[in-house]
């Protein structure tokens, strides 16, 4: 939301649509120009240059969700902590031991000692609104 | 178009997957370490802001007692503000030691048949030790008759100790030590169920901070000492700079004591002013580890510390007043004193108090800020030495013994050098931080001890033989904190300090081989079903409404600032200009731009700020005080710290009441400290007001009740507790089902 704030120059929530591209990297995420395009087409209101935040939000968590159902090879709603470690730790830029160890506490679910990732991505995607 | 979107996605789905997966893979990746790195920073300056908040409390504390000190040696006999505030400089009262324990004597005091709490019979056993533990931790107070005892015995206990305790972790005994307590008696009942009571297989060394912030501090004492009584070999305590009846006084410890006992609180607070003086302030383990509240600075010598008399500093805020200056012999002669002082110690007290101190003897740095009043405080010397010479005949006349020649001499209160050279060793060991940077400086920020480097542990380590400094003083966020290449370690043993959630608490086990060993907790079931990020989000939020609440309480200053951007009186300001000015007026060295969308939630349509909205956003003062102009209330508000404090000292009886006059005094005091003119006007409308029932006396906590902040962002009414001015009383009245 911060970052989306940063451009909003008119202070009414809405983004112009060139401007997603830069938010989108700026928050970490280097979408392909085709995948750009079609997040852009899912967002935008009705052909008018302008993203508003509402639609924007929902939107990147989608993103995020995508990611994880990719994964989760079997469609679960679930990561067992095994699968998400074996691609934290080989693939990209791969997570330290500690890095893992310390998002495995942080995300996974106490009892079931599971990720569900749904749940997670509401805390990762979004600043807490003070 | 829809079915062949949803086909090409799977298709890509399936047929991509292993790209798919890395690319879904790196983008969690990235996003995950975002949202840690978003957390810490967070977290860091959610921290920032409560310590620069509590050390500038600490500062304004001893900018005040330094102040009140100017007042004391430099007004007028004719002053009658000096004569309110006398009382608490009577630190050296002349008394034997006989006299205080009539005066302490608890034996007239009766225990009720409806007490339920503990019973002790001395000598003291280690059943009844923990049968207090467990009577504290079933919320019972200890009767005053048995407080009493129990502090009249630690006192002749401590009376007997070396300033500098030297224990050994022979017969492979392992020696805890903690650090500072803060009242929070949850982390001291989970110390000892992690890690034992004190025994004499199981010696421990306390490091200062028992007392202030905390609501239980003397709960804390008293076990501390129960057990200093039971196992005096095997239990240690150092003192902090909180063991010091002047810090107690705005921290809550004073107020503590006198709420839970009523009738004797006063006694009780004056007999632990000599028990704090008699706190031993070191403690060096198999000669090699010393043991410390605060730290070192450049010219800390151990071998003076040792021998000086320690019990002459009750409060490590000033310097005590020589008597004798006689060349041969610097300690004081109990039973000169008795002959000569005796009969006359009106005499004395008003005669040291009355007598105008060159200001060249001041020069410490921390009392540059009382050359700030100089010039606003006249001094009349003609009129002084007028009074001195009489007064002097006076004396003279009454008294019969030939020692006048040291009577004259001690009435002069011109603090030699040696006492100087102590007082400076003493504020330096308890109030001392340490520091990256290589040198010694003065500590600014508190207002007391200085911050010291590396180069100056290692000097210090070599010239004394040792090997490590343990110390506390400071909260860490683990609880514990080495630096200086590992040769100074922090620790800190109260956890939650700031929040619920803010930091852990550690202790430390040494062995014979004088490794530290860290243990770390935290107190409190609701912390462990937190996660991260919701306890950084909890503390961030109680660290917000703190720094709102400082913000609101520097709106004028902020809105001067904010005109010298704001040329043309447009009422707004940009976002960098608003930060800028923020730092200029707060100097509390945060990322106010970072935080700007936590405390200004509205924007311009050009992205500017507009001010005089923002304040209306901050907050709104309590309905009580519309009457009241506003200027003055604001001026009320920041400085409600200090103003309860002023009163506390007035209200000499401790009954929570001050006379209407005293009041009326009580402002004139302030509007010179504060520099700012305050009609008797404006000051009897005040006092109009808060009198509410017209009686002519004033509940101090009925007036400080009628300034409460009320912030609009919150649903939860703070009440009298904000004025402690920290975050961890907030928290813990939320959840007291009395208040």
């Amino acid at each position: 939301k911060a970052a989306f704030e940063t451009f909003d120059n008119a202070a009414n929530n809405t983004v112009d649509v060139r401007e997603i591209g830069t938010i989108i990297y700026s928050l970490g995420c280097f979408p392909s120009q085709a995948d750009l395009h079609d997040f852009i087409a899912e967002v935008e209101e009705d052909h008018s240059g302008y993203i508003h935040l509402d639609r924007f939000l929902p939107a990147m968590t989608k993103a995020l969700m995508l990611c994880f159902q990719v994964l989760d090879k079997d469609n679960k709603g679930y990561l067992e902590p095994e699968e998400l470690t074996k691609y934290m730790t080989q693939e990209g830029e791969p997570f330290t031991q500690e890095e893992m160890e310390e998002m495995l506490t942080g995300l996974a679910d106490h009892e079931r000692n599971v990720i569900y990732y749904k749940d997670v991505i509401n805390q990762l995607a979004i600043d807490p609104d003070m | 178009m829809g079915c062949g979107v949803t086909k090409s996605d799977q298709f890509h789905k399936h047929s991509g997957k292993g790209v798919s997966a890395i690319r879904a893979a790196v983008l969690i990746q990235r996003w995950y370490r975002q949202y840690v790195a978003r957390t810490e920073m967070r977290r860091r300056y959610t921290w920032h802001i409560f310590q620069s908040i509590e050390y500038s409390g600490e500062q304004a504390q001893i900018k005040l007692y330094n102040f009140l000190g100017y007042l004391m040696d430099n007004f007028t006999p004719s002053s009658n503000e000096r004569n309110l505030i006398s009382h608490i400089f009577r630190e050296n009262d002349i008394c034997r030691d006989a006299e205080w324990e009539r005066y302490f004597c608890y034996k007239k005091i009766e225990v009720p048949e409806i007490y339920s709490g503990p019973h002790l019979t001395f000598p003291l056993t280690v059943e009844q030790a923990v049968g207090l533990v467990e009577a504290f931790r079933n919320k019972k107070q200890l009767h005053s008759r048995y407080a009493l005892q129990l502090l009249l015995e630690t006192w002749k206990l401590l009376r007997m100790l070396p300033n500098i305790n030297r224990i050994s972790t022979c017969h492979s005994k392992e020696i805890t030590i903690c650090g500072d307590l803060h009242g929070q008696l949850e982390d001291l009942l989970l110390i000892f169920y992690k890690n034992g009571m004190p025994s004499l297989e199981k010696p421990y060394v306390f490091n200062g901070d028992f007392v202030d912030r905390g609501k239980d501090s003397i709960e804390i004492l008293l076990i501390l000492f129960a057990f200093l009584l039971v196992y005096p070999s095997d239990v240690y305590l150092n003192r902090g700079n909180h063991e010091d009846h002047i810090v107690n006084l705005r921290y809550g410890f004073t107020k503590e004591v006198l709420t839970k006992y009523k009738m004797h609180g006063k006694r009780i607070l004056k007999l632990l002013q000599k028990i704090f003086s008699w706190l031993p302030l070191a403690t060096v383990i198999d000669q090699k580890v010393l043991v410390l509240h605060g730290g070192i600075s450049d010219s800390t010598d151990l071998n003076l510390l040792a021998r000086l008399d320690r019990h002459n500093y009750i409060s490590a805020l000033r310097p005590p007043k020589k008597r004798n200056q006689s060349s041969a012999s610097t300690s004081m002669d109990s039973d000169l004193d008795e002959d000569v002082w005796g009969a006359n110690r009106i005499f004395q007290r008003r005669a040291s108090l009355t007598f105008p101190k060159p200001l060249g003897a001041r020069d410490c740095f921390h009392n540059r800020s009382l050359q700030d009043f100089s010039d606003r405080i006249k001094v009349n010397v003609e009129t002084e030495l007028e009074i001195r010479r009489r007064r002097r005949s006076a004396f003279n006349a009454v008294m019969k013994e030939p020692e006048t020649e040291t009577a004259t001499l001690s009435f002069d209160s011109v603090y030699s050098d040696n006492a100087k050279e102590e007082w400076k060793q003493i504020l330096d060991l308890l109030w001392s931080d340490p520091m990256a940077q290589e040198g010694c400086v003065p500590n600014e920020v508190r207002g007391g001890g200085c911050y010291w480097g590396p180069d100056i542990t290692e000097d210090f380590l070599n010239k004394h033989n040792l090997q490590l400094i343990i110390r506390s003083h400071e909260c860490k966020q683990d609880g514990y904190e080495f630096c200086h290449n590992r040769k100074v370690l922090t620790l800190f043993s109260a956890s939650n300090y700031y929040d619920v959630g803010s930091n852990r608490g550690a202790y430390v086990k040494l062995g014979p081989d004088l490794v530290p060993y860290v243990v770390q907790y935290q107190a409190s079931s609701m912390i462990r079903e937190l996660t991260v990020r919701q306890s950084v989000g909890r503390t961030e939020r109680s660290a917000l409404k703190v720094l709102r609440e400082q913000l609101f309480a520097h709106k004028s200053d902020l809105i001067c600032a904010f005109k010298k951007f704001d040329s043309e009186n447009t009422g707004v300001v940009s976002l960098n200009d608003w930060a800028s000015a923020v730092e200029s007026v707060m100097h509390l060295d945060l990322p106010w731009r970072m935080l700007r969308c936590q405390l200004v939630t509205r924007k311009t349509s050009e992205g500017m700020i507009d001010y005089y909205d923002w304040f209306n956003e901050l907050a709104i003062i309590g309905p009580n005080s519309d009457n009241i102009d506003q200027s003055l209330l604001e001026t009320l508000y920041r400085h409600r710290s200090t103003l309860e404090t002023i009163f506390r000292i007035v209200d000499t009886d401790n009954s929570g009441f001050i006379t209407m006059e005293d009041f009326r005094q009580t402002w004139k005091l302030l509007s010179v400290y504060l520099k700012m003119e305050i009609t008797d006007e404006a000051i009897s409308d005040l006092a109009v007001t808060i009198d509410s029932n017209q009686d002519g006396s004033i509940d101090i906590d009925e007036f400080m009740e009628a300034f409460r902040l009320t912030d609009k962002k919150s649903r939860l009414e703070r009440g009298r507790s904000m004025f402690m001015g920290t975050a961890t009383d907030l928290t813990k009245l939320e959840g007291d089902p009395n208040i």
